[in-house]
């Protein structure tokens, strides 16, 4: 294995508080406050949390679509936090988005044909005759005719409108594609067919993704690792398998006994955690997770855990493994 | 039978034509009963809750047919005003978002303790207890010093434990909960519904969940009402519909969701889906609604519309996999 595609490292972004006449800064959200994840070509990670837990803000760090406070992102071999505007554009062109709403997400003005031929016309030298071809065949890999291309986005249905969003993402052959939340606005019938067509794309074109959710079995299916998210930090990493079968940081288990099961006969313990997420303005000291953590002993209000490896691929932040 | 809907039948007037956003939609509630009625955006689920209390905006909608009885009354024969004073107390409804039905101006112990001086005439200070009483009993940490909270001070699952002690202010005999743990993360999800759970217990209120989760529905009711483009498609109780669905939809829907363990455990890798999309309200097809999605589709199908036909005791799906469908169809024409 050598150089992961996508390396980020001590990933830190805290957004300034400002109040006041001269509008001084008094505080810090701690977003994301110190993570660090890799890539590999061709593989899925799953950024999974509750809401307020960093985990779209880690998304657009990644991207530099939000100028990351501290750490480094490394993509291909090279540093993006240093580079400008113009460096930028050319990466962005490997590294795609799709978003949670797809009714917001595109142009109302722009024809189908139009938003697609958009990041072409950016990015490529391509001719009108080629741009055209382009987008036919874009508009079949995501199971659109070419006829649609000459509507606007509001005559169609959720479901063909994310895939439309996903293929402007195909549209410049990127290498990674990051998912915010990608199937969480559709009917749970559509839900099935996008994920089925992300999967096909991946081994088609041999992408890369970053699915981020709050969906755990959604990202269970699609993921080949997951990382899980809590108050700005990775609680927890691992491949699907053992995220699934042999969690082990407490916040994961209460995360996973808390999905409910399409079983009526299905009983199972449930580990109920009480309170709210704190705030991430003023996290709690020593394990960010002991106020509500089930298993909190001394040890965890005063320091903060370190991450360990349990096992190749599954670490752990949680002092009950140090 | 404390709540009996016959053939309730709610149409709005839109420019495309008209959408029969319920059509012939029957069903009835026992007291101390939970009903899911589940399906898909568009489905009709909400326009049917919002028909029984009356919050259909008329117009464009209208109720065009049918019965709601509540209390030997029929409520579709009553006026709006009537209806509001009839159920009033006794049927109340929780939504969504929590944050855009809670009024952002007053506090939350006003909203809840207006209830109490609404609709059953108590003063200031016994409305004021009262209502912290409630705030207690949905389980939020100090009552006392969060009624004097305004709704933005609150978290979101926090607000939806106020919405629900509010419905529950009056001791109602219905509670119609509609998405109530969509907004919210799974970890206060889990704990809405164990809520929700255990005031079904103490009060003994009948609750009508609506939801496109079957996970939830699967976990807290006992009978379902599954809904596709304003027809109820089948109706069952909970563990015949999880583990003998009969309808074809219903069969997609549950063969489509992903299911924690599914690939770490049996390494699936594609889920089923159910091909096409729902059709629109004002474009239906002529047979069958699902016919254009299903994969079991038949001649008699397309032009066809099944009635709803009981496959099992207690067990009806609209499919004419059940129905002798040549005879009708003959009889038909």
């Amino acid at each position: 294995m050598g150089e992961p595609l996508l390396a980020v490292r001590d990933m830190k972004v805290h957004f300034p508080i400002r109040k006041g006449l001269f509008a001084q800064t008094v505080g810090y959200v701690y977003a994301v406050d110190g993570i660090s994840f890799s890539l590999e070509k061709g593989e899925t990670l799953g950024i999974v949390g509750e809401s307020g837990c960093g985990k779209t803000t880690a998304g657009m760090a990644t991207l530099r679509l939000i100028d990351p406070t501290a750490g480094s992102v490394v993509f291909n071999g090279e540093d993006i936090t240093g580079f400008n505007r113009s460096r930028l554009r050319s990466m962005r062109r490997e590294m795609q988005l799709i978003f949670q709403d797809p009714y917001s997400s595109l142009n109302p003005r722009m024809t189908v044909n139009q938003i697609l031929e958009h990041p072409l016309k950016i990015h490529e030298r391509f001719s009108s005759r080629q741009r055209k071809e382009r987008i036919a065949y874009l508009l079949d890999k995501v199971g659109l005719s070419a006829e649609q291309g000459r509507r606007y986005p509001h005559e169609f249905s959720g479901g063909q409108r994310q895939r439309i969003g996903i293929a402007r993402a195909l549209s410049l052959n990127p290498s990674v594609i990051i998912g915010d939340e990608p199937v969480s606005a559709l009917d749970v019938s559509i839900q099935a067919q996008i994920i089925n067509l992300l999967i096909s794309l991946q081994e088609e074109f041999d992408l890369s993704y970053i699915i981020i959710a709050h969906d755990l079995a959604m990202v269970e299916f699609l993921c080949d690792h997951i990382a899980v998210m809590y108050l700005g930090k990775i609680v927890e990493f691992a491949s699907y398998e053992r995220l699934y079968l042999n969690p082990l940081h407490p916040y994961t288990q209460a995360l996973l006994s808390a999905i409910p099961v399409p079983e009526p006969r299905h009983t199972k313990q449930r580990i109920f955690l009480g309170g709210d997420v704190p705030s991430p303005m003023h996290p709690p000291g020593g394990c960010h997770f002991h106020p509500r953590c089930p298993l909190a002993g001394e040890e965890c209000r005063r320091l903060e855990p370190s991450p360990k490896t349990i096992e190749s691929g599954h670490v752990v932040v949680c002092h009950r493994y140090q | 039978m404390l709540l009996d809907i016959q053939n309730l039948k709610t149409y709005f007037h839109t420019f495309e034509g008209i959408a029969k956003a319920v059509d012939d939609v029957s069903f009835s509630l026992e007291q101390g009963e939970i009903i899911g009625i589940a399906g898909e955006s568009g489905c009709g689920k909400s326009v049917t809750a919002q028909s029984v209390l009356r919050l259909i905006p008329e117009p464009p909608g209208k109720i065009v047919g049918g019965k709601i009885i509540f209390d030997g009354q029929d409520l579709v024969a009553r006026s709006t005003s009537q209806v509001r004073s009839i159920c009033g107390k006794r049927i109340s409804m929780i939504f969504q978002e929590p944050m855009t039905s809670l009024n952002p101006v007053y506090t939350i112990g006003r909203q809840i303790a207006e209830m109490f001086s609404l609709h059953q005439k108590a003063g200031a200070q016994e409305g004021w207890d009262r209502t912290v009483d409630m705030l207690r009993k949905v389980q939020i940490p100090a009552p006392e010093k969060r009624a004097k909270e305004y709704p933005h001070q609150l978290s979101g699952g926090m607000r939806q434990r106020a919405m629900i002690a509010m419905a529950l202010a009056c001791n109602p005999e219905i509670l119609i909960a509609d998405e109530p743990t969509t907004a919210l993360d799974v970890t206060v999800q889990a704990e809405i519904i164990d809520l929700m759970l255990r005031l079904k217990k103490d009060f003994q209120t009948a609750i009508v969940l609506i939801t496109h989760d079957l996970g939830v529905i699967a976990e807290i009711t006992t009978r379902v009402v599954v809904m596709y483009a304003g027809k109820i498609v089948e109706q069952a109780d909970t563990v015949s519909i999880f583990e003998n669905p009969r309808h074809p939809y219903t069969q997609g829907l549950l063969r489509s969701i992903p299911r924690l363990g599914q690939r770490a455990r049996h390494g699936a890798r594609h889920l089923q889906e159910i091909q096409g999309m729902v059709p629109s309200l004002t474009d239906l097809p002529a047979g069958c609604s699902f016919f254009p999605r299903c994969p079991e589709a038949m001649s008699v199908c397309q032009f066809n519309l099944p009635d709803l036909i009981e496959t099992d005791p207690g067990h009806t799906a609209r499919c004419w996999l059940y129905g002798d469908h040549e005879q009708e169809a003959c009889e038909r024409g």
